[in-house]
């Protein structure tokens, strides 16, 4: 009965929470305070501007980095808390996909693919290959098994790497800017892969990226990162709505705003003048 | 300075014992070691067996013009033989490995680190010091002896080829005085001082590529730390295992 209650429990948990977490990189702060839920079977999209750490959340969520202070749970189970072993073990129910793919470029796309379940697995060579192409085929590659990473588009070489993230058949996809570097056809494909994997895999998904259009066509909820804080959430139409000044400036891509165009600096015409004046007496 | 060095000595002892500790494991599945093997050893034969004829012939020409002013040219095989088996053919294969293999064993490890392909297997819960850095390791390990083997023979064929075809050193003596010389302790001195280089070698060059920052100029200087590192660890080591079987 207690052991009922307990799983109950954590099948209500959301697969990823992340509570007050704080991270800096020296002395620069990264995150001040976060708190994330992702929900069950959901796409969840993180936006921001470069540099806020979306990609550190990642290595955060993932135990790749350690937080300095708060919490964050996966499956349940605290990220911090677990050792190497533990850690693979969630792991082994997260897929991942990289912002370059990151694929293993000695080996052919098929055995990319296959890497994962010949590492975790035993299967006959026949079942494996079946299963190897069963994904290439839901990413339309099947006819590129044979091929070298070397020889792929960035548009196919992440396509593969999607195929290999969910050959293990994992609970949570992970995506770090899955759209960047892509044309449009592309672009439009990996959006159609992340929506199908989660309306038939039932996946829940983790999107982390700056391009709004894309994310508003496929997320259910949405977070706004910016300097260390979530500054707004919900769903795609609510974000778009917001009267927030870093919202907007965000939303619509506008240059300069709560966002500053410049990188923190000095007085300008004590710069310019500065060194022209000693340009000028060293002459 | 000082702490900084050993701290370094002992980030790489602790690396060690992973690796060591993944060996086991990683010899489960042959191929992969195999295949290092192959990548260490069968791609630095051409540079092994063409060093080792030059180095052979070298030692012929210099070997005769010492002997013969003492009228003991004859001896010219037990030099050769000596020379090759107790420190040319370890020593020289060592450095020849650490600049061809280990490099490449460096760079790659380290193209792999900086392209997120070690972070995808880790995501993959697959543990890349099992996966990539143990069947390196093993490989380099198991094919320095075997370079050092075909260095000595070549070797011998080089000097052979001077002292006997060239300066016209009796056959009969030359070989069938290395014969009566050379001990099998000789062969093991040998024997021992590779498999301790490759082991040097081969943890130097695994070390600097997992290690290396992921830019440009990172992979950059871990390999040139390999070349240096390992040259230097060879030569100490070779001292001090020639000490040890010396008895001195």
């Amino acid at each position: 009965m207690l052991r009922l209650v307990i799983s109950g429990a954590l099948m209500s948990a959301p697969p990823v929470r992340i509570r007050d977490l704080h991270y800096a990189v020296g002395t620069r702060p990264i995150f001040a305070g976060v708190d994330i839920d992702v929900p069950q079977g959901q796409i969840t999209a993180v936006m921001g501007p470069s540099g806020t750490g979306k990609t550190t959340l990642l290595r955060l969520l993932t135990g790749q980095v350690a937080a300095d202070r708060g919490r964050i749970e996966l499956f349940g189970e605290s990220v911090g808390d677990l050792n190497k072993v533990g850690l693979y073990a969630l792991r082994r129910r997260t897929g991942m996909l990289f912002q370059n793919g990151a694929l293993l470029t000695d080996l052919t796309v098929f055995e990319n693919v296959a890497f994962p379940v010949r590492a975790h697995a035993r299967l006959p060579e026949s079942v494996l290959r079946r299963l190897v192409l069963t994904k290439l085929e839901a990413v339309g590659l099947r006819g590129a098994a044979e091929l070298m990473p070397s020889q792929l588009s960035g548009g196919m070489a992440r396509r593969v790497a999607l195929a290999r993230a969910i050959v293990m058949d994992p609970e949570l996809l992970i995506y770090d800017e899955p759209f960047v570097g892509l044309d449009p056809i592309s672009m439009g494909v990996i959006v159609r892969l992340i929506r199908e994997l989660n309306e038939t895999l039932g996946v829940t998904s983790i999107v982390v990226s700056h391009d709004v259009e894309e994310l508003a066509t496929i997320a259910h909820r949405s977070y706004l990162l910016s300097e260390g804080r979530v500054v707004a959430s919900g769903t795609p139409d609510e974000l778009a709505r917001s009267e927030e000044p870093v919202v907007r400036q965000f939303m619509s891509g506008a240059a300069d705003g709560p966002v500053p165009f410049h990188f923190p600096a000095g007085d300008l015409a004590a710069d310019i003048l500065g060194r022209s004046q000693q340009v000028r007496g060293r002459s | 300075m000082i702490g900084a060095s050993l701290g370094r000595i002992g980030a790489v002892v602790l690396f060690l014992l992973r690796v060591l500790g993944q060996c086991l494991p990683a010899l489960a599945k042959p191929r992969a070691v195999i295949h290092q093997i192959y990548n260490a050893g069968a791609r630095s034969l051409i540079i092994i067996m063409l060093c080792g004829l030059f180095v052979g012939m070298v030692l012929g020409l210099q070997g005769f013009d010492l002997l013969q002013r003492f009228g003991s040219e004859d001896a010219l095989g037990v030099a050769a033989a000596l020379g090759f088996l107790k420190e040319l053919g370890p020593v020289v294969t060592a450095l020849l490995f650490a600049g061809r293999a280990g490099t490449a064993l460096t760079s790659e490890i380290g193209l792999m680190r900086a392209t997120d392909q070690l972070t995808a297997m880790e995501m993959m819960a697959v543990d890349p010091l099992r996966h990539v850095i143990a069947p390196r390791f093993l490989g380099g390990v198991i094919a320095m002896p075997l370079l050092v083997a075909i260095f000595d023979i070549v070797g011998l064929f080089g000097a052979q080829l001077i002292g006997v075809q060239l300066m016209a050193v009796d056959p009969g003596a030359f070989w069938s005085q290395m014969q009566a010389a050379v001990e099998l302790d000789d062969v093991y001195e040998g024997i021992v001082k590779s498999i301790c280089f490759g082991f040097a070698c081969s943890l130097i060059a695994v070390y600097e590529g997992y290690h290396a920052p992921p830019t440009a100029q990172g992979v950059g200087l871990a390999t040139t730390r390999t070349v240096v590192v390992s040259s230097v660890l060879v030569l100490l080591i070779d001292y001090m295992l020639t000490a040890a079987f010396l008895g001195r």
